[in-house]
This record gives structure tokens, sequence and C-alpha cells, in this order.
């Protein structure tokens, strides 16, 4: 366990196996994304009540998801990086904040743009989108405390401090709809009861937040390896790799 | 105790304060935070007096008035334990139908009859079931249901 950890934490070799799965988890978006798309958006029979503009939930369901999602992982990373000072863990931050960022953005869009249709107004202050928008913020807040700071590493706590003081935020996002009357819905699948949306649509959404999942960690993989070679190019691996290419070209 | 404990246990207190300060914030928000009041609410006096609020309720069956030379509209709104009349100028969103959830924003003043609620905006509430048209057409109810369904209320009238 140990030695798993420490090897992770190696730079170089974290390196080299993230270039090897980008394009595993590449296919693996393609293919969920595909299916989930085909099947949303054609295959599943349309709504009782919201007739077919109910179909944006394919993309803003999974945004959401993805956009809490992240923020915890952001939460975890920083609390790895403030304790165990794994280097890893800084670079992960600064490259998932801008995902998790545009994933919280296009929930905000998507939905605003359902809202008008559906409910009658783009935008309400209800406690469900009042804690999404803060989310954004959160967001936004990382990314530029981490840009702030000139020295990285102290940049990177204090992105990984604010990371964590912002987790609060995640369980109220989600029950906000159950602590609260909102004009937002309650939980359709992330509840204890059989989720109540029937199998044609269940399947497609579960496939594109697999496919939201996927595409995101091949882009975290390729920002992180990019985030790597800035905050190590002094170092001797980065040379010597570079040395190596140069020589086989 | 080694460095990365004492860094362990202050991230650890720092989480717990948070969570902690956040619920008795939430906890003294909690009425700011409703989005609005539900009709038995509004009755039992919970709702501000004299002051706009948002009333969320369920359009009752056939009581829906139209007026045939203008905009206005007239209808019940209804949880479980009671009711409220609304009037409404103006154009009603899609979903808006008998049975709906519907949250109205506006004033109480009182009708002919009782207490009523002029709204200036009504929006349409939409539950968390997804299914195709031929299984809702199976599932409904002969007489429609005019009661709260779980989901409209959400929590539903918790007692604080």
């Amino acid at each position: 366990m140990k030695t798993w950890f420490h090897q992770w934490g190696s730079p170089p070799h974290f390196y080299e196996r993230a270039a090897r799965w980008t394009p595993w988890f590449s296919v693996l978006a393609l293919v969920t994304l595909a299916y989930g798309l085909i099947g949303g958006l054609v295959l599943a029979p349309m709504d009782y009540q919201q007739g077919q503009g109910y179909r944006i939930i394919f993309v803003h369901v999974p945004s959401a998801w993805m956009s809490m999602f992240i923020y915890t992982t952001l939460a975890i990373a920083g609390g790895i990086a403030l304790i165990w000072r794994m280097k890893l863990a800084e670079v992960y931050i600064a490259a998932a904040a801008p995902l998790g960022a545009s994933f919280t953005f296009l929930a905000l869009l998507t939905g605003s743009l359902w809202g008008k249709p559906m409910w009658g107004t783009y935008w309400v202050w209800d406690a469900r989108l009042t804690s999404e928008l803060i989310l954004l913020f959160l967001y936004l807040g990382v990314i530029a405390l981490y840009s702030a700071i000139e020295d990285k590493r102290s940049a990177a706590r204090a992105a990984s401090v604010l990371a964590l003081v912002g987790v609060v935020n995640i369980p109220i996002i989600h029950y906000s709809v159950e602590w609260w009357h909102t004009l937002h819905q309650g939980p359709t699948v992330t509840k204890f009861d059989k989720p109540s949306i029937d199998t044609a649509m269940l399947l497609p959404l579960l496939s594109m937040a697999l496919g939201f999942t996927f595409y995101f960690a091949a882009l975290a993989l390729v920002r992180m390896r990019l985030g790597l070679l800035q905050r190590e190019r002094y170092s001797r691996w980065v040379s010597d790799m570079l040395n190596q290419s140069q020589v086989k070209s | 105790m080694t460095p990365r404990r004492r860094r362990m246990l202050f991230i650890g207190c720092l989480l717990l304060g948070l969570a902690a300060a956040t619920a008795l914030m939430l906890k003294a928000f909690e009425q700011n935070l409703l989005y609005f009041y539900s009709p038995s609410q509004v009755m039992a006096g919970e709702a501000p007096e004299g002051q706009r609020f948002r009333l969320g309720g369920l359009v009752k069956y056939g009581s829906v008035k139209r007026a045939e030379d203008s905009l206005d509209v007239q209808f019940v709104l209804a949880d479980c334990e009671d009711s409220l009349p609304v009037t409404y100028r103006g154009i009603l969103p899609d979903l808006f139908r008998e049975g709906q959830g519907i949250v109205a924003y506006g004033q109480l003043s009182t009708g002919q009859n009782g207490r009523l609620f002029v709204a200036d905006e009504v929006l349409a509430k939409h539950d968390e079931n997804y299914m195709s048209p031929e299984v809702a057409e199976s599932l409904k109810k002969p007489d429609g249901a005019s009661c709260m369904p779980p989901g409209m209320l959400n929590a539903g009238n918790r007692e604080n």
C-alpha cells in the first residue's frame, strides 16, 4: 500500500501511465456518449408531461452530477495535498477545477433553457438553483486563487483550503430539494426508492453520466500531464525524457 | 505527534466546525430558504401578512375559470389540508393545467368570501416522474388526484 502510494505519487511514473490510459478513457467516453445520445434523443419515449422538451435531462442531469462529483474529488485532493504534501494532488486540483466549472456552467445553462418552457422562467432564487450557483463561484474561486499566487506550491495549498471549505455546499445542493420547498423537482434517480423514471429513459441517462465521467477522466489526465511538465520543467526526469525523444527523432 | 498527524487533526476540526456552523446558519435562515408556502401554512397564518410571498400547491380539479374577454384567470390552489383561491392576469406556462403543481407570486387580499391570493407571476412545477404518455394514461386515477402527491412539496409540511 505504502509503495503503491509512493509509486503513484512519483511524477515520471504517473506521466507515463496517464499517457497510456488517456486513449482508453476517450474510447469508453465515445461509446457511452454515442449510446446515451441515440438512446436518449431517438429511442426513448417522450415524457407524459413535458413532451419532447424533457430530453434536455440527458445533458443537464449528468453535468449537474459531474459538477458535484468533481468538486468532491477536488476537496479530497485538497486534503491529500495538505496532509501528505503530494504533488500530484496539487496538480490534480489545478487540472480538474476548470473542468468542474465548465460542467457547473453547463448544468446552470441547460437548466435555465429548460426552465423557460417548463416553469415559465429562466431563473428563480430557490435553494437548489442558488446553491448550484454558489458551487460555480467556489470553482471560480479555486481557479482564481491558484492562478493569483506565483509560487505554485503555496498557490495549491491556498486552493486546497478553499476546496475543503467549499465542500459543505455539496450536501446542501443534494438535499436542498428535500429540506426546503423549491421550484426545482425532487430527486428522480438518486434516492432510496426505485428511480421514478422509465427504464428506456434511465439507461441512456446513466450511460451519458458514465460518458461524461470518462470524458472528464481523459481530459483531466491530459491536463495533469501538462501541469506536471510545467511544474517539473527543471527536474531531471523531464530533461531525460526530452533528450531521449530527441535522440529518437 | 508528527506534523502530518497534526495537519490531519487540523483539517478534521476545520471541516467539523464548518459543518456545524453551516448547519446552524441554515437552521436560522430556514424560513427565508423556503421558496414557497403551502395553502395550509397560509391558512394557519405562517405566511407574512401584507407582504408579497410565493404560494405553492396543486391546481384543484374543476376550479379553473377563465374570463372570456381578458387574460384573467381564477383557480384554487390546494394541498392535502387546505385550499386558497387565486386570481391572475397574464399568460400561463404550458404546463399549467388542473392537477398540476404551481407556484404563484403575489400577496393576500380579501375577496368576496374569505381570503384571496392575487398573483402577478405563475410558475409551473413539474414532478420527478418521467414516463411515456401511454404509461401515464394507464396509471391515471379515475377522478384525478386533488391532493398533493408526495413529490410536490418535497419535504412536505414538516413540523419545525
